[in-house]
C-alpha cells in the first residue's frame, strides 16, 4: 500500500472495482462505502447504521464479505472490490436474484442487496448449508419488514437449485 | 457529529518493522488500526480521540499462526474467522472459536481481530475470557525488541492495560496443555447475534476419580476487566460436584463479580447470572454433558 504524500489531503488511490482498475481520488480516511456510492455511483451498496450493525453496506473484498461503512478506503487500495452490481453477471447469483424474487424476500430493498451479497458469500463457502447455518450467515443482515423467514427461504431454495444443476 | 475525513491522517506502511519505527518516533501519537470494527465506529460517531491513524490490517507479521510443539502462537491481526477455521486453534482450543463465533456478524467477524479485541481492553470482550481461562501470554513488540507477558495481568484497569504507547500485540501465546480439560463457554445477550454481551463465561476443568482437580473460570461484562474468578475456583478445586457445592460455587461467584448498571444490564442480574453459568458449568461437568 502507498500513503497520501501529504498526509490528511486527498490523493489518488487505484482501486480494483468489479473488475475494473479505476482510480480515485479520495481521503485516506474516507470510508469505502462513501467512496463507492459518492465518487464512483455504485449505490446499490446501501448505508444503514453506519456502525458495522446492519450489513446494508455489505461488498466484498478479495472474496470476503465486509461492512464497507468500516473500512478506510486506502485499506481496500490492493482488494479485488465486487459490490452488487459486479454480481449481475454471475449465474450463481441470477439463481439467488431469482428465489429471493420469487419467494419474497425482499421488500422495501433497503437491506437487499447486503443480504444478497452475505447470502453470496455463504453460497459460495457452503454450496449446502443447513437452515442453522443459513440464519448464522445472514445474521449480521438486519430486515426490518420480511421478518427473515422468507429470506432464509429463498437462500435455501437457492442453494437447492445450485445442487441439483 | 460525524467526522470529517480531511481531519484524519492515515498511513499503511506495510510491514511490521516500518509501523514499529512509525510509532517509536512518536510514542502515543498514532493510533493503530486493523480491520475497524471498533476504531472505525468511534470515528463514525465523531469519538475518535486520535487524529493520526496507521494501518496494520493485514500484515503478513501479523496474521498467522503458527503451530509448534508446545504452543501455539496466534498473530495478532488473524480475524475471528481465521481462529474459526484454524483446525489446531479448534480442536485444542475450541473456547476460542466459540467466542469468536459470537463476535458480530460474519462481515465483523471477518475484519475483527484478535489483537484489537485485546487493546480494545472493553470488560466485555467475548474472546477474552476465553484467552484468561488458558492463561495465555502476549507477545508484545515495539522497535527495542520483544517481551512476554501473561494475559491475565495484562488488564489493568477499564480500558487500560500494560501495553507501552510505542508497543503493539504481536501475538498470543497458548500452551497446548489441555487436552484433558472439559470446556464451556456460554454468552447471555439480548439476541443470540450481533449483541454485546450482559455477561460471558469461559471455563474448563479437569476431572480425575469425580475429584475437580484444575479448574479455571473467567467472565466478561462483570467487572472493569475481563475477570479470573480465583475464589471460586479456591472452593471448587480438589472437591467432588455435588449439588452443596454447586451451590456455595453460585454464591461465591455471584459475590465475586464486580458488575455495574449500565445500558445493557444491571449489576444484580450480571451477578445473578454469573453464579447461575458457574452452577450451570458445574452440573453439566457432573453429569458428564460437555465434551472434551
Amino acid at each position: 500500500m502507498s500513503d497520501c504524500p501529504q498526509g490528511r489531503s486527498k490523493c489518488e488511490m487505484a482501486l480494483r472495482v468489479n473488475g475494473e482498475r479505476i482510480v480515485v481520488r479520495a481521503y485516506p480516511m474516507d470510508r469505502l462505502l462513501d467512496v463507492l456510492r459518492g465518487e464512483l455511483g455504485l449505490t446499490g451498496t446501501k448505508e444503514g447504521c453506519g456502525e458495522g450493525e446492519c450489513g446494508a453496506c455489505s461488498v466484498l473484498l478479495d472474496g470476503t464479505l465486509v461492512n464497507s461503512c468500516l473500512i478506510p478506503v486506502l485499506q481496500a487500495q490492493d482488494a479485488e472490490i465486487r459490490t452488487i452490481e459486479g454480481l449481475r453477471s454471475d449465474s450463481r447469483f441470477q439463481e439467488l436474484q431469482e428465489a429471493f424474487l420469487e419467494l419474497g424476500a425482499a421488500q422495501c430493498g433497503i437491506c437487499t442487496p447486503g443480504m444478497l451479497l452475505a447470502a453470496f458469500h455463504l453460497l459460495t463457502k457452503k454450496p449446502q448449508p443447513t437452515i442453522e447455518e443459513i440464519r448464522e450467515g445472514l445474521a449480521g443482515n438486519l430486515c426490518r419488514c420480511t421478518g427473515y423467514q422468507q429470506i432464509v427461504e429463498a437462500v435455501a431454495e437457492a442453494a437447492w437449485r445450485g445442487t441439483a444443476v | 457529529m460525524r467526522a470529517h475525513p480531511g481531519d484524519y491522517e492515515l498511513v499503511a506502511p506495510g510491514t511490521l518493522p516500518a509501523v514499529l519505527s512509525l510509532l517509536a518516533q512518536e510514542p502515543g501519537g498514532w493510533l493503530p488500526i486493523a480491520g475497524g470494527t471498533d476504531v472505525m465506529v468511534q470515528y463514525a460517531a465523531g469519538e475518535l480521540p486520535a487524529r493520526k491513524l496507521v494501518s496494520i490490517w493485514n500484515l503478513p507479521e501479523l496474521r498467522r499462526i503458527e503451530v509448534l510443539p508446545n504452543e501455539i502462537q496466534i498473530g495478532a491481526g488473524c480475524t475471528y474467522t481465521d481462529l474459526r477455521e484454524h483446525e489446531v486453534v479448534s480442536r485444542e482450543f475450541a473456547l476460542l472459536p466459540i467466542a469468536a463465533s459470537w463476535t458480530g456478524g460474519i462481515a465483523n467477524q471477518n475484519r475483527g481481530t484478535i489483537g484489537g479485541n485485546i487493546v480494545n481492553a472493553s470488560p466485555a470482550g467475548d474472546s477474552l475470557p476465553a484467552l484468561m481461562a488458558y492463561e495465555a501470554e502476549l507477545i508484545l513488540v515495539s522497535i527495542r525488541g520483544e517481551r512476554r507477558v501473561p494475559y491475565t495481568s495484562f488488564h489493568i484497569d477499564y480500558r487500560k492495560t500494560r501495553l507501552a504507547p510505542a508497543e503493539l500485540v504481536r501475538a498470543v501465546c497458548l500452551e497446548r496443555r489441555f487436552s484433558e480439560y472439559q470446556g464451556y463457554a456460554r454468552k447471555v445477550g439480548p439476541r443470540r447475534a450481533q449483541a454485546i454481551s450482559k455477561v460471558c463465561l469461559a471455563a474448563l476443568a479437569r476431572l480425575g476419580d469425580g475429584v475437580v482437580e484444575d479448574i479455571r473460570i473467567a467472565m466478561g461484562s462483570v467487572a472493569p476487566v475481563p475477570l479470573r474468578l480465583r475464589e471460586t475456583e479456591r472452593i471448587v478445586r480438589g472437591q467432588r460436584i455435588d449439588p452443596p457445592l454447586v451451590q456455595l460455587a453460585r454464591r461465591t461467584a455471584a459475590a465475586e463479580t464486580r458488575p455495574i448498571d449500565d445500558i445493557r444490564s444491571t449489576a444484580r442480574y450480571r451477578a445473578a447470572v454469573g453464579g447461575n453459568l458457574v452452577a450451570e458449568f458445574l452440573g453439566r461437568l457432573s453429569a458428564g454433558k460437555i465434551k472434551g
